[in-house]
């Protein structure tokens, strides 16, 4: 599908390849084993100017959009799901300044994040706000000039790692989700401390962890936009990341098929090549056939947003739904077709489809995706 | 600082064959790289640039293709490149290239050091570096290990020999091949890979170097290639079985001579 990405584009995907073969493969299951996060791969990622491409450049970035964005996040995800997610998961966090921030706010926090120099990561999600985020919990007071912060977030990608936080807060309880507003806080804040960090399934590599807020103060120029569009931010924040994440699958995906490919070439029963028995060979070409369906809906997807439509949640949510579903079962299958071996730790695939799962699960379950398309069409159907 | 790199394009060992006929390398379709030792002394020039500031002029001899070479060194941060191609320069060996390619470092003025690759996995001579210091009568240090400091006046670099480490120091403009212990390369960079797209690299050739026609290419080399040859298999050993004191009897009439069965 080399057809559709241009020469800056090429440029990325080979940036990706040079730092997967050279820095993520060769520790990749040491970091799946030890739950470790990948401080020096994140650190080769910034030197490569990957961190620029989704920030524009009068802020130090290269702006390269959401269709470069969703080419890294592929490439890397082919080598490891959690590697790429905790990259991704900066382009998340950076989300809510780049589409609301003020002018103050994304010339002195966005030079630091394109430079790779600060991490950025994104809360929303609480121990009962999960696919209903009007169920947060966590307090924001206006007090003079500062705001005071109060509560837990849960399962924050990147938290503990990253400098630099987006959080959603209600300014306004009795408001609900109208009475949400959104935050930037800094690391080292007074009052802000990291909670429990999470032992996962998959995607271990990438640090997920509690934010604790403890009357904590931050300046109310780190107010986001205004009070009570907290939650217009996070919804615009996911729209435009899904891609990210349906690219994550794609590459996960592609990464066991791959994987699959390699073994059964090699592997012989029977005195021949297993790939010559006609039922893996559908096996295989059902699995490129889906993934590759699954890359093109996600480049769809990323180049409506880069196109400036307003109108792509709907898009955004096929892809995220169809690319991570893809994820899922091609993973399966290629554990399946590794047979005995693809259910060893000796060999990737297993830790593939661990990571494959969290696609279907993370920034909107595939059954929140499922309700926003539905809607979306409906309303679509009636205007007709 | 100028510091210049001299790198090699050459073929991926990787993807080499050997036709077993001629004994020779198989290039027809076989990609070319730059020499993977060259990618330390890059890094190292681009580490002690970024630490001094200066200029990192990446240099290499070969026909125009060589130019991808120089477009991959910008991408990972070299500041310029040239090419150093002209028919005349074909069919050199070592001393003809170090004679070429140090014409080309006096030709840059000023600069402070050269780093080359220990050596290139084509040829594997390990030859060029020290003969270009020899060219520019500029002193050497070579199998660089790790460069201890290196400011505008001198250098100090450990040599890692078979021996054991040596301390090295030397007054600079100095001639440098670096080994890959030095360092990690960098990968390429986005900017880097736009600039190096649109980079313009001069190519340097006889007319633009103070050399003559009889100083380079296959003119100015006093070596010749006669031939090109697989060494012979060796053949297996031979294994013997007994107890130990039968097997020190034969190994002792083996040793001088009597009973060999080969």
């Amino acid at each position: 599908m080399d057809f559709m990405l241009n020469e800056d584009l090429l440029a990325i995907k080979e940036i990706c390849i040079e730092i997967g073969e050279k820095h993520i493969l060769p520790i990749r299951a040491e970091l799946d084993e030890e739950n470790k996060f990948p401080r020096e791969i994140m650190d080769v990622i910034a030197q490569s100017d990957l961190f620029t491409i989704y920030i524009p450049e009068e802020y130090g970035g290269t702006g390269m959009g959401s269709m470069a964005l969703a080419v890294a996040t592929e490439e890397l995800s082919r080598y490891c799901g959690g590697v790429a997610v905790s990259y991704a998961a900066n382009a998340l966090g950076a989300m809510p300044i780049l589409l609301m921030g003020s002018e103050e706010q994304k010339k002195k926090y966005l030079p630091q994040l394109a430079s790779g120099e600060k991490l950025c990561a994104f809360a929303l999600t609480e121990s009962e706000a999960g696919s209903d985020a009007g169920g947060v919990k966590t307090r924001a007071i206006k007090d003079g000039d500062h705001y005071i912060l109060n509560g837990t977030k849960q399962w924050i990608t990147n938290g503990g790692e990253a400098q630099i936080y987006t959080v959603i807060a209600l300014t306004d309880p009795e408001r609900g989700a109208r009475g949400a507003s959104a935050f930037i806080v800094e690391e080292g804040t007074p009052g802000f401390s990291y909670g429990k960090k999470e032992d996962k399934m998959g995607i271990r590599a990438s640090a997920t962890r509690e934010l604790i807020f403890e009357d904590c103060r931050i300046p109310a120029e780190n107010l986001i936009s205004r009070e009570g569009f907290g939650f217009m931010v996070a919804m615009k924040t996911l729209d435009n990341s899904r891609p990210g994440v349906a690219a994550q699958a794609v590459g996960i995906a592609q990464g066991a098929l791959d994987e699959a490919l390699k073994y059964a070439e090699q592997r012989k029963q029977f005195g021949v090549k297993i790939n010559s028995f006609q039922g893996l060979q559908f096996m295989l070409a059902d699995m490129g056939t889906q993934i590759e369906a699954a890359r093109a809906l996600t480049f769809a997807a990323a180049g409506l947003i880069d196109s400036g439509s307003k109108n792509f949640n709907k898009v955004s949510a096929m892809a995220k739904v169809f690319a991570s579903d893809v994820a899922m079962k091609v993973t399966v299958d290629a554990v399946q077709i590794l047979g005995g071996y693809g259910y060893m730790k000796e060999y990737p695939v297993e830790k593939m489809m661990r990571d494959a799962k969290i696609t279907q699960i993370y920034e909107g379950t595939n059954q929140i995706q499922r309700s926003v398309i539905a809607k979306a069409m409906i309303k679509e159907a009636k205007r007709k | 600082m100028k510091f210049v790199v001299a790198v090699k394009q050459v073929p991926d060992t990787a993807e080499v064959r050997i036709d077993p006929e001629r004994g020779t390398l198989i290039r027809d379709g076989v990609p070319s790289i730059m020499n993977p030792f060259d990618t330390y002394a890059l890094e190292e020039a681009m580490k002690w640039r970024d630490e001094l500031g200066g200029v990192v002029t990446v240099i290499t001899m070969g026909p125009p293709q060589a130019e991808s070479v120089l477009r991959e060194a910008i991408s990972m941060g070299a500041d310029d490149a040239i090419l150093i191609s002209d028919r005349a320069f074909a069919g050199a060996d070592t001393w003809a290239t170090s004679h070429t390619l140090a014409a080309a470092v006096k030709e840059l003025g000023d600069v402070d050091a050269v780093f080359f690759g220990k050596q290139a996995i084509d040829g594997d001579t390990a030859q060029t570096g020290p003969s270009v210091a020899a060219s520019l009568d500029w002193p050497q240090i070579t199998f660089i290990g790790k460069v201890r400091e290196l400011n505008k006046d001198s250098i100090t670099a450990e040599r890692y020999v078979e021996t054991g480490t040596q301390v090295v120091q030397a007054e600079l403009p100095v001639v440098l091949t670096i080994l890959k212990d030095a360092n990690v390369p960098r990968v390429p960079s986005l900017r880097g890979k736009m600039k190096s797209r649109k980079a313009q690299i001069p190519v340097w050739g006889l007319a633009d170097l103070a050399l003559t026609e009889d100083e380079t290419g296959l003119n100015g080399s006093p070596t010749k290639v006669v031939v090109t040859a697989t060494p012979e298999p060796r053949t297996g050993g031979q294994i013997h079985e007994g107890s130990t004191e039968e097997l020190v009897a034969k190994l002792a009439d083996l040793l001088l001579g009597e009973g060999s069965e080969a």
